[in-house]
């Protein structure tokens, strides 16, 4: 067990191509980290300067309080699993989930080499694949067998590189709870590199968002979704992405393309005298009037708006509505766009209406928002403008005392399981 | 896969046995010619009346045999050693081609390509003359140099394909597993690189030990020549009589040890022994 620091981590590939770029970040020991970000954003890389395949230009890596940057991979005692798995095909699955141990010459005997790959091999389920080759293993097998040789030994940390993307979406989700649980139950530090929102939200203790080699926020998942300190962070969490308006300050409103929002103290604290903002509203934040209480209605913002295409998922019904966009932001969003990896522009809004909605394609809809939950954020930088820091601060708080919570009540469960194993053992 | 009908193994069993006929054929007459007494051989019967021993007799230890003895040596030490250097040197070429990027790899490539499509016809009579003036004619090393003319491009070109498919990630997977980089190479690359190094080597081998034009044209003596072509150097028993069953005796005595070799090592000629290692 042992805590990760990074500190301002600069990596120059040969090429000249800076791949990251002084990224500072404190990993507590036990601690679940997720690293997000677009494709190309240097998650690989980072994480393979922390494991010692690649060197670190500049910069310091203490790893349980020592600093590491010139130590071979052998020499860090971390585990990792490698996106493709990178199984040994020579090697049946107990030698694949044996093979750290039996590096360590001397230190295992072969019954304690034995059972320390059945307890892994059981973890897993894997105690009837032991003796075969990893050609003949599905997916998920073979990825279970990666992990049996992360967890196989006592690693201070295990490293996660996109472990799941090869696998299918059912799969994906049986496989996340598994790593979730064991992760709680071992205790062990974990990094973990994704581009799956699903992942990143619900695996992780705080999430690292990553753009172009640049750190851009590490806060708890809720943390990340509620106060995003900048447009990336808040286009980049939360699916379907944030809608981005231009908002232009009329009188003591804020025009967006088909709303008038009155200013209230928060917003004008936040606009301060800027003539034009961006505007972040969450589709899943925008209801339809018909099905909306009365009262509720009163609360907030009501607009009608022409709805272009609908798509019904079951439990929600997703709706499209163009809109016009500003010149003097376009670039700014196009620009955002093509850092969020992005389809095009995005001049349609989307929101999430319940599954109950009548909205349907072409129709005119009459829709409603409540102003306390739009960001706004400034068209030259970026920023969030009504970002909370106290709201911020208390959101990471409790996670980190959920966190802690659900640690402890974890490994207690596994001592009290242990015990009673361990009893069950003797009586036999 | 599925399991076939009875009427799909039928067929296939009726292939494959016409297969092994067409090939097997002249190998089961040759030998069978093998064990004929001269005055059998114009006689049309494929098996042997009275079969006899005297055709081999005469090469392994009758008049034949400083003939036949001396081109056996010369056939294995040059194969082999023909082999060996072309193995190595396309081993450390194709990981080179196969790891690293450098100006020029396309060329070496199509340059291997280009002379392993030469015919060899047509470069023997300048190379005759060459190796006369400069002393190589009649010599091993005569050999060894246009053998590795033949094995090398091959050899480069087979290992190339095969290192590519190599999962060289599986090596930095090792050092995380706490592997030094040599204990890396040895355990995580070496066991999947070895058929195909092993594969490639038995093909070397294989066109050296059959090759004729060259070892016709360039030898002159006991000194270098190798089996293939001493074999149209026999003479029968006297000078009426046709060599053909020493010749035959002498074309299973070489046919042998590539048969067994073969069979002891097909486990190893597989490729495919990487799959697994990676998504997929
Ligand atoms: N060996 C290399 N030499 C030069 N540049 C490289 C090398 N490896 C990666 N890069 C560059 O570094 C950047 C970051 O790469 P990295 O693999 O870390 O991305 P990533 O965030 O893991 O992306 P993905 O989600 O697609 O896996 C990329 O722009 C890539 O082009
Ligand atoms: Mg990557």
């Amino acid at each position: 067990m042992a805590s990760i620091v990074l500190t301002d981590i600069v990596k120059k590939y040969g090429d000249g191509f800076p791949a990251v770029k002084g990224v500072s970040l404190d990993i507590a020991d036990g601690e679940f980290v997720i690293l997000v970000g677009p494709s190309g954003c240097g998650k690989s890389t980072l994480l393979r300067m922390i494991v010692g395949l690649e060197d670190i230009t500049s910069g310091d890596l203490e790893i349980g309080g020592r600093r590491v940057n010139d130590k071979a991979p052998r020499d860090r005692n971390l585990a990792m699993v490698f996106q493709n798995y990178a199984l040994y095909p020579h090697l049946t699955v107990f030698e694949n989930i044996a093979f750290p141990l039996r590096l360590q010459k001397g230190q295992f005997s072969d019954d304690e080499i034995r059972r320390k790959v059945e307890l892994a091999a059981d973890t897993l389920e894997l105690r009837e694949h032991l003796d075969r080759k990893p050609a003949n293993l599905s997916g998920g097998q073979r990825q279970r067998v990666a992990m049996g040789r992360a967890i196989v030994r006592e690693a201070d940390a295990f490293l996660f590189d996109e472990p799941l993307s090869n696998l299918d979406a059912k799969l994906r989700g049986q496989m996340r709870t598994e790593i979730a649980r064991m992760q709680r139950r071992l205790g062990t530090t974990t990094v973990y590199v994704t581009h799956d929102q699903t992942e990143a939200m619900t695996l992780g203790d705080r999430v690292a968002v990553l753009r172009k080699g640049e750190l851009q926020q590490v806060a708890s998942p809720r943390g990340l979704y509620e106060q995003p300190v900048n447009l990336f962070v808040a286009g980049f969490i939360g699916s379907p992405p944030m809608n981005f308006l231009p908002g232009v300050v009329e009188d003591d409103a804020l025009q967006l393309p088909f709303a008038r929002v009155p200013l209230d103290d928060r917003l004008r604290a936040s606009i301060g005298d800027r003539g034009l903002v961006i505007v972040g509203l969450r589709p899943e934040h925008v209801e339809d009037v018909r099905v909306l209480e009365p009262d509720k209605v009163e609360a907030g913002v009501t607009f009608t708006a022409d709805v272009d295409v609908t798509e019904w998922l079951g439990a929600e019904l997703y709706a499209y509505i163009p809109f016009d966009t500003h010149p003097d932001v376009a670039t700014k969003l196009e620009e955002l766009d093509r850092d969020l990896d992005g389809e095009g522009m995005r001049s349609q809004v989307v929101v999430v209406l319940g599954s109950e909605s009548r909205v349907r394609d072409g129709d005119r809809a009459e829709l409603w928002f409540d102003p306390a939950r739009l960001m706004v954020f400034d068209p030259e930088t970026g920023e969030n403008l009504t970002r909370d820091d106290d709201a911020a601060a208390r959101i990471d708080e409790e996670n980190e005392a959920d966190r802690r919570a659900s640690l402890e009540r974890a490994q207690a469960r596994e001592r009290r399981d242990g015990d009673g194993a361990g009893a069950g053992e003797h009586a036999a | 896969m599925s399991t076939l009908t009875g009427r799909q193994k039928a067929g296939w069993a009726v292939i494959t046995v016409l297969v092994l006929v067409y090939a097997l054929f002249p190998v089961a007459a040759i030998a069978a010619t093998s064990f004929k007494r001269p005055s059998e051989l114009n006689q049309g019967t494929f098996l042997p009346q009275s079969p006899t021993t005297a055709n081999y007799e005469q090469i392994l230890v009758g008049g034949a045999q400083e003939l036949f003895l001396s081109a056996l040596r010369n056939s294995i030490g040059i194969s082999l050693i023909a082999t060996a250097v072309a193995v190595v040197l396309a081993t450390l070429a194709a990981y080179a081609i196969a790891r690293l990027d450098f100006p020029g790899k396309r060329l070496v490539l199509t340059t291997a390509l280009g002379v392993s499509i030469f015919p060899v016809i047509s470069i023997v009579t300048p190379l005759f003359n060459l190796w006369r003036s400069i002393g190589l004619y009649d010599t091993w090393l005569g050999l060894i140099i246009p053998y590795l003319s033949l094995t090398l491009p091959i050899s480069i070109w087979t290992l190339a394909a095969f290192f590519r498919q190599i999962p060289w990630e599986l090596e930095q997977a090792a050092q995380v597993d706490g592997a030094t980089s040599w204990q890396a190479f040895r355990k995580a690359i070496v066991p999947l690189a070895a058929p195909g190094v092993f594969t490639t080597a038995l093909i070397a081998f294989f066109i050296a030990w059959n090759d004729f034009v060259y070892g016709i044209s360039l030898t002159s003596t006991e000194a270098a020549r190798p089996v293939p072509a001493a074999l149209a150097f026999f003479t029968g028993a006297s000078q009426f009589e046709e060599p053909t069953g020493s010749i035959s005796a002498a074309a299973v005595v070489v046919t042998v040890p590539v048969v067994v070799l073969v069979l002891l090592f097909q486990r190893q000629i597989v490729s495919g022994l990487t799959q697994g290692a990676v998504k997929g």
